[in-house]
């Protein structure tokens, strides 16, 4: 009963006419609007590194630089890229060729980062990368149309490494995932280390992803006699990593240097078990006034969570961004990716964040490196009050020089 | 669920071709939707479906009609894609050689895998499957050229036959659309072959056809290496749709991923599963925007299906309207 062959080919005719007749999304007909699309991950393991709160950021940046006032009319749009590069390209691609979008900004982990990185080359769109880690992206395969904030894995392996030497840990032991990312940022490490005159006493892979017992590694790094223990990982592996270290009582005995991580990890770790860790982030709330003046404007559209390095560089980057898009005229912005990140290069930025700093020809931001120390509970005074500041690298030193990074846009 | 692949009491309706009426106009709505839907719809969405519907169909070729449930498949499409993506950007092979190599890596990976794992049944086989596939996921993590975690990036799509540049969404398109709808057409002449009859008898009761004289292990494993072939092909094509091979293609939840198309789609029927690719790939496409409840969404839908649609949507309409689709 009730389906019959006649009202099925009934259906499929007025579908087939339905879908024939709708309207082709357009955006020619108001080419005059800016279209910033914040591409991210919102349910997955950096949701909290980026996610929602770097969509606020974006918005922030636009209100703080004033777009109506100016006669600039900006539309945000975001989605969620679910961690897969090619889900991230195919938005990315849609965006361009049916939404009209003019630049695209954050997009964490490297694989999807470097699928967007080459769409936007080939469709000459500006990409503002804010929340992957790969060096990459300013190296071997940088583009006219890229501009990279806030970090790479070249400036915590060199923050993180050399600085901490400078403060005592000079005797180290990594604890790296067995694969090309930890791998990398182990040798990267080990490299500032022991040009800081410090030592590396061992490590102990581990096979990833799946390790969730660490207890072995850790005892040979307790063995080792080690006075750092450096984390060649990201995400959950390192809050496991920390969590189990404490337990075993190695925080006594070594520092633990988590190599990537970020305050939202520091929050959802509690101070008991993240005390005494060593990081490296470009950005910290409570560092001055314009900082907190910033986490002031923002801290009531994203209850419960402060904004991270990822997030200021969204904020940053948009606000840039629109600086160099109302100097050059919307119309030429539209135009030509390549131009408005040509002229984003060649002004200095300044903003509430980061400060003022440079942008280079390869696209690197050149913000400064801060090593810092996370409290102990009786140290921390509010909510959030998380770090003591180490160690600063200003921005000319905390990045990977330009000769070693082999972009073909530097003309030696 | 078998019940509606037996051949019904009454002989279908057949058409001049031999092929039954059902078929032929389902088919001519299918290749009419390929030819039309690109001046509608999103041309690079359309090739990923695409890809997708070529990769559910030659799974349901296995799980369908050999009655295997393999849940390790991403093994060979993502083998696929790494190996065309690497042919193609580092010995700069033309595309369509490309695409060849990836299925070739995708049969020649079937051939080992299914010379093991055919010799199991039910669950087991499932598990030696997704074991074996395992393997293959740590050694793409590892082996230095599929770079890690970052993948193949920045893969050319090239020119094929080195004269006619892929470059433009629409050109590619119709290349994707030729593979697609010439590796359905393989697969329909296979399930429809005197071979498949045998595949068929085979999942009915394999007892019985070996008492009828059949090697069945041979059979088995050619279809293995017959679906694991078109799987490496779909890899292949995805990888210069998107220029890119990367890890989610040999990840597991892939394997998850196919598996829900075909169930989606249905089970066993001939359009199904390309139909329940179309369902699923278009549900992460357009939910995107709506962020965290992309996943969430994709949930209810699946569990709306599977309590309505007990044979799949397609196997439900088949069902109603009494015909083999």
């Amino acid at each position: 009963m009730g389906i019959t062959r006649r009202s099925i080919l009934g259906g499929l005719a007025l579908g087939g006419t339905g879908l024939a007749l709708a309207p082709r999304p357009s955006w020619a007909q108001s080419s005059k609007k800016l279209r910033i699309g914040v591409l991210n991950d919102q349910s997955g393991p950096y949701r909290d590194v980026s996610g929602l709160n770097s969509v606020v950021c974006v918005k922030q940046a636009i209100a703080d630089f004033g777009a109506s006032a100016k006669g600039l009319e900006v539309e945000v749009l975001s989605a969620d890229h679910q961690n897969k590069p090619d889900v991230g390209a195919a938005i990315a691609r849609q965006w361009f060729d049916r939404d009209g979008v003019d630049m695209i900004i954050d997009v964490p982990t490297s694989s999807v980062a470097l699928a967007v990185a080459n769409v936007c080359r080939e469709k000459n769109r500006v990409y503002i990368n804010v929340g992957a880690g790969t060096a990459e992206l300013t190296g071997s395969q940088c583009a006219p149309t890229t501009i990279h904030w806030a970090y790479d894995t070249w400036m915590l392996a060199h923050s993180t490494g050399g600085a901490t030497v400078k403060t005592g840990g000079n005797k180290w032991f990594f604890i790296p995932a067995d694969y090309v990312f930890g791998h990398d940022l182990e040798r990267q490490t080990s490299q500032f280390v022991t040009e800081a005159g410090g030592k590396v006493l061992g490590h102990a892979t581990y096979a990833f992803p799946g390790t969730t017992d660490f207890s072995s590694f850790l005892v040979q790094a307790q063995a080792s006699g080690a006075n750092v223990l450096g984390l060649a990982n990201a995400g959950a592996d390192t809050q496991n990593c920390i969590k189990q270290a404490h337990e075993f009582g190695l925080t006594q005995q070594a520092r633990i240097a988590a190599l990537l991580m970020f305050i939202t990890d520091v929050h959802a770790l509690g101070l008991e078990t993240a005390q005494g860790l060593v990081l490296t982030e470009s950005f910290y709330w409570d560092l001055n006034d314009k900082t907190r003046a910033f986490t002031a404007r923002i801290k009531d559209k994203t209850p419960n969570n402060y904004p991270n390095m990822v997030q200021a560089g969204c904020y940053a980057g948009t606000l840039h961004y629109l600086k160099a898009v109302s100097a050059l005229g919307v119309d030429r912005a539209k135009a030509s990716g390549a131009e408005v990140v040509a002229r984003m290069k060649a002004t200095p930025t300044e903003d509430d964040c980061f400060g003022t700093c440079k942008i280079r020809e390869d696209g690197r931001v050149l913000v400064p490196a801060y090593l810092f120390e996370v409290k102990k509970p009786s140290e921390s005074k509010g909510p959030w009050d998380y770090y003591k500041l180490l160690v600063t690298t200003p921005g000319d030193q905390a990045f990977r020089p330009l000769a070693e990074g082999h972009c073909p846009l530097v003309k030696s | 669920m078998r019940a509606l692949d037996a051949t019904p009491a009454a002989a279908p309706a057949r058409s001049a071709l031999g092929a039954p009426r059902a078929h032929v106009v389902a088919m001519g709505v299918m290749v009419l939707f390929v030819v039309l839907a690109p001046f509608i719809l999103y041309p690079v969405f359309l090739m990923k479906v695409l890809t997708f519907a070529l990769f559910a169909t030659a799974f349901n070729l296995l799980l369908g009609y050999v009655g295997l449930l393999s849940f390790g498949h991403a093994a060979y499409f993502g083998m696929g894609a790494y190996v065309t993506a690497w042919s193609v950007k580092v010995l700069g092979l033309t595309p369509e050689l490309g695409i060849l190599l990836g299925g070739l890596t995708g049969a020649a990976l079937g051939l080992v895998f299914g010379g093991i794992a055919i010799r199991r049944q039910g669950l087991y086989f499932a598990m030696i499957t997704l074991a074996l596939a395992q393997m293959v996921y740590f050694f793409c993590v590892e082996a230095p050229f599929t770079g890690g975690e970052d993948g193949i990036q920045q893969v050319p799509r090239g020119r094929l036959f080195g004269l006619i540049p892929l470059a433009n969404d629409m050109v590619i398109y119709w290349v994707v659309a030729a593979v697609f709808v010439g590796g359905f057409l393989f697969l329909y002449r296979i399930v429809h072959s005197p071979f498949g009859q045998v595949v068929k008898a085979i999942r009915e009761n394999e007892p019985r056809a070996i008492s009828l004289g059949y090697r069945t292990d041979s059979y088995k494993l050619i279809a293995f290496v017959l679906s694991t072939f078109l799987a490496g092909i779909a890899g292949g094509t995805k990888s210069l749709v998107f220029g890119i091979a990367t890890l989610t293609d040999v990840h597991w939840s892939m394997s998850g991923e196919v598996v829900l198309m075909t169930l989606v789609g249905g089970l066993g029927t001939v359009f199904g599963p390309a139909l329940g690719a179309l369902i699923v790939t278009a549900m992460e496409n357009y939910l995107a925007p709506f962020g965290a409840w992309v996943t969430v969404t994709q949930g209810v839908i699946f569990v709306a299906c599977v309590l309505a649609f007990r044979r799949g949507i397609l196997g439900e309409i088949a069902a109603r309207l009494k015909l083999d689709l």
